[in-house]
């Protein structure tokens, strides 16, 4: 499987039911972008585990302010 | 490796009790509906059953208990062994199950003490039972396995509130020649000690007025230091890292696969965790059941009440081949392929 940062949001799009397709921009910032709350957390935890194999930690999630800094992440941590 | 089989021990029966009283998270007014409805989708806990105060895991498992023995027609006098598992002990001191074993009419040849675990408890429980009576001097004994986690969380704590029920649960084992080993995987990492904690009121941390103080940690969750604190990102990543790999190791050291198994139960942690578990592992949904819609994250009862609830025709009709897992605080997991063939399990009391 490929990084790519278009699926990436897609992969996102999919799991969250309050996020219209084709709004979320790599540039977007995902406490903004929808209703971010502790559960939502675990989901994005959950997808990205599920997806890639890779754990975003706690510390990740305080880090990062856009779609993009997750997914930098994400990427540094894939592997193909 | 904590890897290892132990044969000669069977299950001839399993109970559970909870509290009568329910309590619905769609009522849970401390959050917005909109944060309700997430959590019972996601965290996947509908009701629980919490006890009133004053009465103590040790009351449900003394109740499920008399039912147990009753239906199993076994006699007091003949067991020589119970361990109680629980983190919600009667008294700091002494180890409840000495109550247990009076309170039970159990005789004085009878050794009684507790294991202090909480989320693991029914593996670590099982597999302590099973060592001590595999070489058949001791060939009765009861494993009582639960937890009253709602005394430590607190209604404005989010993060834990809605999660947990009340349960005690027990089960009856006996010394079996022809039984097929129990197997076992079991592992620790303390360095996790603090994603799961009560801060205050042991030994390290003293109980002070300052215990009863309530800060607000963040949005939703206030608490003072005699609440349970969880961590749930670091339980989280825990479980995802820890839990599939120990079952693939018991499976490769038993030399069973997946397809083998009858039923998966898991502990009851919360919908997120178990199903991106059921997930990696590629089990089919029909062979992975849950307790925790109805009864919440009962602590160490989970799996035992999951049985009980869930498979209880299948452990009455048939033989079963079972695997459990269950992981949590300590942080504490294990994994344990169990075969089941008829066994007694009269259906879960309210009491």
């Amino acid at each position: 499987m490929n990084m790519d940062i278009q699926n990436f949001i897609i992969k996102i799009e999919g799991e969250f039911e309050d996020l219209k397709p084709g709004l979320l921009k790599p540039d977007s910032k995902f406490r903004d972008a929808f209703d971010w709350n502790s559960i939502n957390a675990l989901i994005l935890i959950a997808l990205i585990k599920t997806e890639y194999n890779v754990t975003l930690t706690a510390n990740d999630l305080i880090k990062s302010k856009t779609i993009k800094d997750i997914y930098t992440i994400v990427e540094t941590r894939f592997q193909k | 490796m904590a890897l290892f089989s132990i044969p000669g021990v069977s299950i001839a029966g399993i109970a559970a009790a909870v509290p009568k009283h329910v309590e619905y998270n769609r009522d849970y007014s401390w959050i917005s509906e909109k944060e309700r409805e997430s959590l019972i989708k996601n965290i996947g806990v509908e009701s629980r059953h919490v006890a009133k105060k004053g009465v103590t895991t040790s009351d449900l498992c003394f109740a499920a208990s008399n039912q147990l023995l009753d239906n199993l027609n076994w006699k007091r006098d003949e067991i020589e062994l119970l361990i109680f598992v629980s983190q919600s002990r009667d008294y700091l001191v002494p180890t409840t199950a000495c109550i247990l074993q009076d309170r039970l009419g159990l005789p004085h040849s009878c050794l009684a003490f507790d294991i202090g675990l909480g989320c693991s408890g029914y593996i670590y429980g099982l597999s302590t039972a099973a060592g001590m009576m595999q070489q058949g001097s001791i060939r009765k004994a009861l494993l009582m396995v639960g937890d009253i986690s709602t005394t430590t969380t607190t209604y404005r704590d989010k993060s834990t509130y809605p999660l947990f029920g009340d349960a005690g649960t027990v089960t009856a084992l006996e010394y079996n020649r022809d039984a097929s080993p129990m197997s076992f995987n079991l592992q620790t990492d303390g360095s996790g000690y603090k994603a799961l904690i009560i801060q205050d009121g042991g030994i390290r941390n003293i109980i002070t007025k300052k215990s009863f103080d309530v800060r607000k940690y963040s949005k939703g969750i206030h608490r003072n230091r005699l609440n349970l604190e969880l961590d749930g990102i670091e339980v989280f990543n825990f479980s995802l890292r820890e839990v599939v790999p120990n079952i693939k190791a018991l499976l490769q050291y038993t030399n069973v696969n997946l397809e083998g198994i009858d039923y998966l139960v898991f502990h009851q942690a919360n919908r997120l965790i178990n199903e991106t578990l059921r997930k990696m592992l590629k089990m089919e949904p029909g062979k992975v059941p849950y307790s925790l819609r109805e009864y919440g994250n009962t602590s160490g009862a989970s799996v035992p009440l999951t049985m009980v609830t869930q498979l209880r025709d299948q452990l009455i009709q048939g033989k079963l081949n079972l695997l459990l897992s269950a992981f949590g605080v300590g942080l504490s997991w294990g994994s344990a392929l169990i075969g089941t063939e008829r066994i007694i399990c009269p259906p879960v009391m309210e009491i």
